[in-house]
C-alpha cells in the first residue's frame, strides 16, 4: 500500500442478465485522507463504484468483474464483504434498512463484536463512535423509535465504529431535512479531518458538499468523465453537462465568471469582479425583510381547491403532529410545504387527501385530491407499466412508450412519474388538488427538472412537501414552512425561501436574498440590472 | 410488540437470567396440569407482567391467547370420545361423524386452552421484557447464524408492518377499481425480498460472517440476575415435584379428578411467591 487507500484497474462490471456494463473500463486511485464526491445522474454507476469499494460487488450482487480493485492494498476479489468491513465504513441511503440491531449501543458495538474485539475494546470503540458523532444520548434508546436524521446519525457512527481507513457514503443525505442533511455533510467533513480517514460521497445535491470536497469524480454510463478539483470540475460542467453544474457556478458562468465552490467562494469570486453582493442584498432584500413572510394563517378564499381549517391531529397518549393548521390553496396555485422532518408535512398532505381525520378542525376539498406517497413503489403493483395506468395517463406523463416495461424495472424518476400517472388517472373525475410527498428524495437535476415542469403544466392545484429549495424555486407559486405542527411562513416562493440558510436555494444564499432572486437566472438578471462591473 | 427498556427489576436483569426466568415458567406451564397449578401459573405470569410495567403489552396479548384457548377448548370437546359424561348430543355430523360432547373432554380441552394461555402470554412477557441484543450476544457463542437470524426476524416485524401500511395507503390512493388481492399479494412478496436483500447487505458491511468466533464477554451478575436465576429454579423444581410426587393431580378420562388438596394449594402459592419475589427489590432497575 502506498499511501493509495482505493485503487480501481480498468473495472468493469456487469450486473446479473444485464446487456451493459454498469462500470466501463474505471481506472483511479483515491489517497488517504481524500475527501471525494462521486457525482452523476442517475444511472451512471456512482452506486456501483461505491459498493465496488465495499467488496458488496461482486461477492453479493454476483455479475461479472473485470480489472482489479483493491482496498487498502488487498484485493476485492480474494476478501468477502465482511471481511473488508474491518477496512470501509459503508453507509447506504435509506437509514431503516441498515440498521439491525434493536438498541443503539448494540448497534455500534455489532461490528466492533463481529471483528472479534475484545469486549473493553467494544466499550471503548462504542463509546468513542458515539461520542464522535453526538449520539452519546441515543445509545439506551431503542433503534425503532428513532427519527430519518438519527438513524443516519446510528448508522454511520456504526459505519465508523471499527475505525475504517475508508468511508463511503451512497447519497446518505436524501431522506434528510436540509438542517441535518448539512450537519452530516459538516460532520464527515470533522471525522476525515480529524481521523484522516478517506471518505468517497455520492451525492446529487452538489451545492451541499462540494465546498468541502478535495476532488470530485463525475461519472456518466459507467465511466469517468470527469476527475478535478471541485473548480475545475464545476468549470467542466458548465460546459460539457450542465444537468451536474451547482446553481452557483451557473450563476457565476451566466455573468462570464469562473465557477466556484459554496457561498462563500462564489460571493468572493463576485465581490471580486465588482458586483456589490452585500450592497445588493441590503437595497433589494432590507425591504422585503421589513414584511417579512409570517402569515401563519393565510386567508380563506372563496376560490379554493383545498381549505384546511383549524385542524388539529393529536395522537391518543402520544404527541401533537399538527397545531391549529389553516391553510387555503386556489385552484391553479402550486404550493411548496417545507420544513423540517416531523414537522408535519406529511401528516398534512394525508388530511388534505383524506387518508387521516382530524382530531380537531375540518377540510373541505373543491374535489378529488390526488396523493403521491413517498415511494412510487408503492403504487406499483401489476406486471406492465400499460396496467398500471391509462395510455392518456402515460402520455401525460411521457411514458407512452414504455407500456410493455416492467414497473419495477423502470428507472427512479420514470417510477415517479408512473405513480403520478396511476394517482392522476381518472378521466371522469379529475383531480382538484394534486398532492406529492418528498417526489425529488434520491432523484438528479435532470429528472426534478422533469417533474418540475409536469407540475406546471396539471390543470389542478399541486402541494409538494418537500425539502429540496431548488425544486420549489422551479415550480412553487407559494410556500408554506411547518415548524411543530403549525405553519410559520407562508408567501411568495421568492419571499420565503431568500430570506434564510437552511430554507434557502444557493442563488439566494449567495446573494443574500437580495431581491428574492431563488435561481440562476434570477440572480444573472438581478446583478445585471444592479451592477456594472468594474 | 416489541422490547423496550423500562425501569423494572426482570428488565435490569442480564438477559440470561431473564431468558431462564421465561424458560422455567413456560416449563411450569407445560409440567403442571391441575387447573389450580396451571391458574397459578398464569398468575405468576400476568403478574410478573404488571410488576415489569408490561400491562399494556399483556392486555394486548390477552385477547389472542383467550380465543386460542376457546378454539382449542371446542375443537378438543367436538373430536375427542372419551369420557363417561356426556352434557349434549349432536348426532352426525359432516366429516366429525357420531358426536357426543362430554363433560371430561371439555374440561380437559379448557385446560389445554389454558396452558396455551399461559405460554402465549410468557412469550408475550419474553418478547417485551428480554433485549433481543443481548439474547444474541448469548446465543451466537453456540449458533451465530440461528441467534442473528432469529433477532433479525424480530427487527424485521415492524419494518414490514410499516411497509404493509404504506402499501395500503397508496392503494387507497389509485382512483378507480382496487387492485386484485394477488397483485398485491405479488407486490408486498417484492418489497419484503427488496428489504431483505437491503438488510442482508448491511450485514454484510457490518461484517457479519467474518470467519472467527466472536469472543465471550463477561460481566459480573447483578443482584436481579442473581434473584431471577434464583426465581427460575426454584419454579423449576416446584413444577418439577409436583409432578414426580403428584402434588398436583389432575386426571380428565375416563371421569374428572382433580383434587384440591393441601399439596397442590401450596405448590400453587409457592409457585406465584416464587415468580414475584424478585420484584420486591426495585434498587438500581434504572439504567
Amino acid at each position: 500500500m502506498n499511501g493509495e487507500v482505493l485503487e480501481l484497474d480498468r473495472v468493469s462490471y456487469w450486473y446479473p442478465d444485464a446487456p451493459q456494463p454498469a462500470l466501463d473500463g474505471v481506472s483511479l486511485s483515491i489517497g488517504a485522507g481524500e475527501l471525494v464526491v462521486l457525482a452523476g445522474l442517475s444511472g451512471s454507476g456512482k452506486s456501483t463504484l461505491l459498493r465496488t469499494a465495499s467488496g458488496l460487488v461482486p461477492h453479493f450482487h454476483g455479475g461479472k468483474l473485470a480489472g482489479t480493485v483493491a482496498v487498502a492494498g488487498m484485493d476485492t476479489r480474494t476478501r468477502t464483504p465482511a471481511q473488508l468491513a474491518a477496512y470501509v465504513g459503508t453507509l447506504f441511503q435509506d437509514p431503516e434498512t441498515q440498521v439491525v440491531m434493536n438498541s443503539v449501543r448494540a448497534e455500534l458495538a455489532f461490528p466492533l463484536e463481529n471483528r472479534g474485539d475484545s469486549g473493553p475494546a467494544v466499550a471503548r470503540g462504542v463509546e468513542e463512535a458515539a461520542l464522535a458523532l453526538g449520539i452519546g444520548d441515543l445509545l439506551d434508546r431503542p433503534t425503532s423509535e428513532l427519527s430519518g436524521g438519527e438513524l443516519q446519525r446510528v448508522a454511520l457512527a456504526a459505519a465508523l465504529a471499527g475505525r475504517p481507513s475508508l468511508i463511503v457514503l451512497d447519497e446518505p443525505t436524501s431522506q434528510l431535512d436540509p438542517v441535518v442533511g448539512d450537519e452530516l455533510i459538516a460532520l464527515l467533513r470533522r471525522i476525515n479531518e480529524d481521523s484522516e480517514a478517506t471518505v468517497v460521497i455520492s451525492e446529487h445535491r452538489l451545492e451541499r458538499c462540494l465546498s468541502i470536497a478535495d476532488r470530485v469524480i463525475a461519472m456518466d454510463e459507467g465511466r469517468i468523465v470527469c476527475d478535478a478539483p471541485p473548480r475545475e470540475f464545476l468549470a467542466w460542467a458548465c460546459a460539457a453537462s450542465p444537468a451536474l453544474a451547482t446553481p452557483g457556478a451557473r450563476l457565476l458562468q451566466g455573468l462570464g465568471l469562473s465557477p466556484a465552490a459554496g457561498v462563500k467562494a462564489a460571493r468572493a469570486a463576485l465581490r471580486a469582479n465588482g458586483y456589490d453582493v452585500g450592497d445588493a442584498a441590503d437595497r433589494d432584500g432590507r425591504a422585503d425583510r421589513r414584511r417579512p413572510a409570517a402569515a401563519s394563517r393565510s386567508k380563506p378564499s372563496r376560490d379554493a381547491a383545498l381549505r384546511v381549517d383549524r385542524v388539529w391531529h393529536e395522537i391518543s397518549r402520544g404527541p401533537t403532529i399538527l397545531r391549529g393548521v389553516s391553510l387555503s390553496i386556489g385552484r391553479s396555485e402550486r404550493v411548496a410545504l417545507m420544513g423540517r422532518n416531523g414537522a408535519g408535512k406529511s401528516t398534512l398532505l394525508r388530511h388534505a387527501a383524506g387518508l387521516m381525520q382530524p382530531t380537531r378542525g375540518r377540510i373541505q376539498r373543491a374535489g378529488r385530491v390526488a396523493l403521491l406517497l413517498q415511494n412510487p413503489t408503492d403504487y406499483l403493483v401489476h406486471e406492465t407499466v400499460a396496467e398500471e395506468a391509462s395510455s392518456a395517463a402515460l402520455a401525460s406523463v411521457g411514458l407512452a412508450a414504455f407500456g410493455d416495461r416492467h414497473p419495477r424495472d423502470l428507472s427512479g424518476g420514470e417510477k415517479q412519474r408512473l405513480a403520478l400517472a396511476i394517482v392522476l388517472d381518472d378521466e371522469a373525475n379529475p383531480p382538484a388538488v394534486v398532492c406529492l410527498d418528498e417526489p425529488t428524495r434520491g432523484m438528479d437535476r435532470t429528472h426534478k427538472h422533469e417533474l418540475a415542469r409536469l407540475l406546471c403544466e396539471i390543470d389542478a392545484a399541486v402541494l409538494v412537501a418537500t425539502h429540496d429549495p431548488e425544486f420549489v424555486a422551479e415550480f412553487a407559486d407559494r410556500v408554506v414552512l411547518l415548524a411543530d405542527g403549525a405553519p410559520i411562513a407562508d408567501g411568495p416562493a421568492a419571499e420565503v425561501l431568500s430570506g434564510g440558510t437552511y430554507f434557502a436555494t444557493e442563488t439566494a444564499r449567495i446573494l443574500g436574498g437580495a431581491g428574492g432572486a431563488l435561481t440562476p437566472d434570477q440572480g444573472i438578471g438581478l446583478l445585471q440590472r444592479a451592477e456594472v462591473p468594474a | 410488540m416489541s422490547y423496550r427498556r423500562r425501569p423494572s427489576p426482570l428488565h435490569a436483569a442480564w438477559a440470561a437470567a431473564g431468558c431462564a426466568y421465561c424458560v422455567a415458567l413456560a416449563c411450569a406451564a407445560l409440567l403442571l396440569s391441575s387447573p389450580v397449578a396451571l391458574g397459578a401459573v398464569v398468575a405468576a405470569i400476568v403478574g410478573a407482567g404488571v410488576a415489569a410495567g408490561l400491562g399494556r403489552e399483556m392486555r394486548r396479548a390477552a385477547p389472542l391467547a383467550v380465543t386460542l384457548a376457546i378454539v382449542i377448548a371446542l375443537v378438543n370437546a367436538l373430536v375427542t370420545r372419551d369420557g363417561l359424561t356426556v352434557v349434549v348430543r349432536l348426532g352426525d355430523l359432516p366429516v366429525l361423524g357420531h358426536t357426543d360432547v362430554t363433560l371430561e373432554a371439555t374440561v380437559y380441552g379448557l385446560i389445554l386452552g389454558l396452558r396455551a394461555v399461559a405460554l402465549i402470554m410468557c412469550g408475550a412477557l419474553y418478547t417485551a421484557a428480554v433485549d433481543p441484543d443481548e439474547v444474541l450476544k448469548l446465543f451466537r457463542r453456540v449458533s451465530f447464524r440461528s441467534a442473528l437470524t432469529a433477532t433479525l426476524a424480530t427487527r424485521m416485524v415492524p419494518v414490514l408492518v410499516r411497509d404493509a401500511h404504506r402499501l395500503t395507503d397508496a392503494q387507497r390512493c389509485r382512483p378507480g377499481r382496487p387492485p386484485s388481492r394477488v397483485a398485491l399479494m405479488r407486490a408486498a412478496t417484492s418489497g419484503v425480498l427488496d428489504r431483505a436483500l437491503d438488510v442482508a447487505a448491511a450485514l454484510e458491511v457490518r461484517g457479519y460472517g467474518r470467519p472467527g468466533r466472536p469472543p465471550s464477554i463477561r460481566r459480573p451478575w447483578s443482584r436481579h440476575d442473581l434473584a431471577f436465576a434464583a426465581s427460575a429454579v426454584a419454579v423449576l423444581v416446584l413444577s418439577v415435584a409436583a409432578r414426580v410426587f403428584d402434588l398436583a393431580q389432575f386426571s380428565a378420562y375416563p371421569s374428572l379428578r382433580a383434587p384440591v388438596s393441601a399439596g397442590t394449594i401450596a405448590i400453587a402459592l409457592a409457585l406465584v411467591a416464587c415468580a414475584l419475589l424478585p420484584f420486591a427489590d426495585r434498587r438500581g432497575v434504572q439504567r
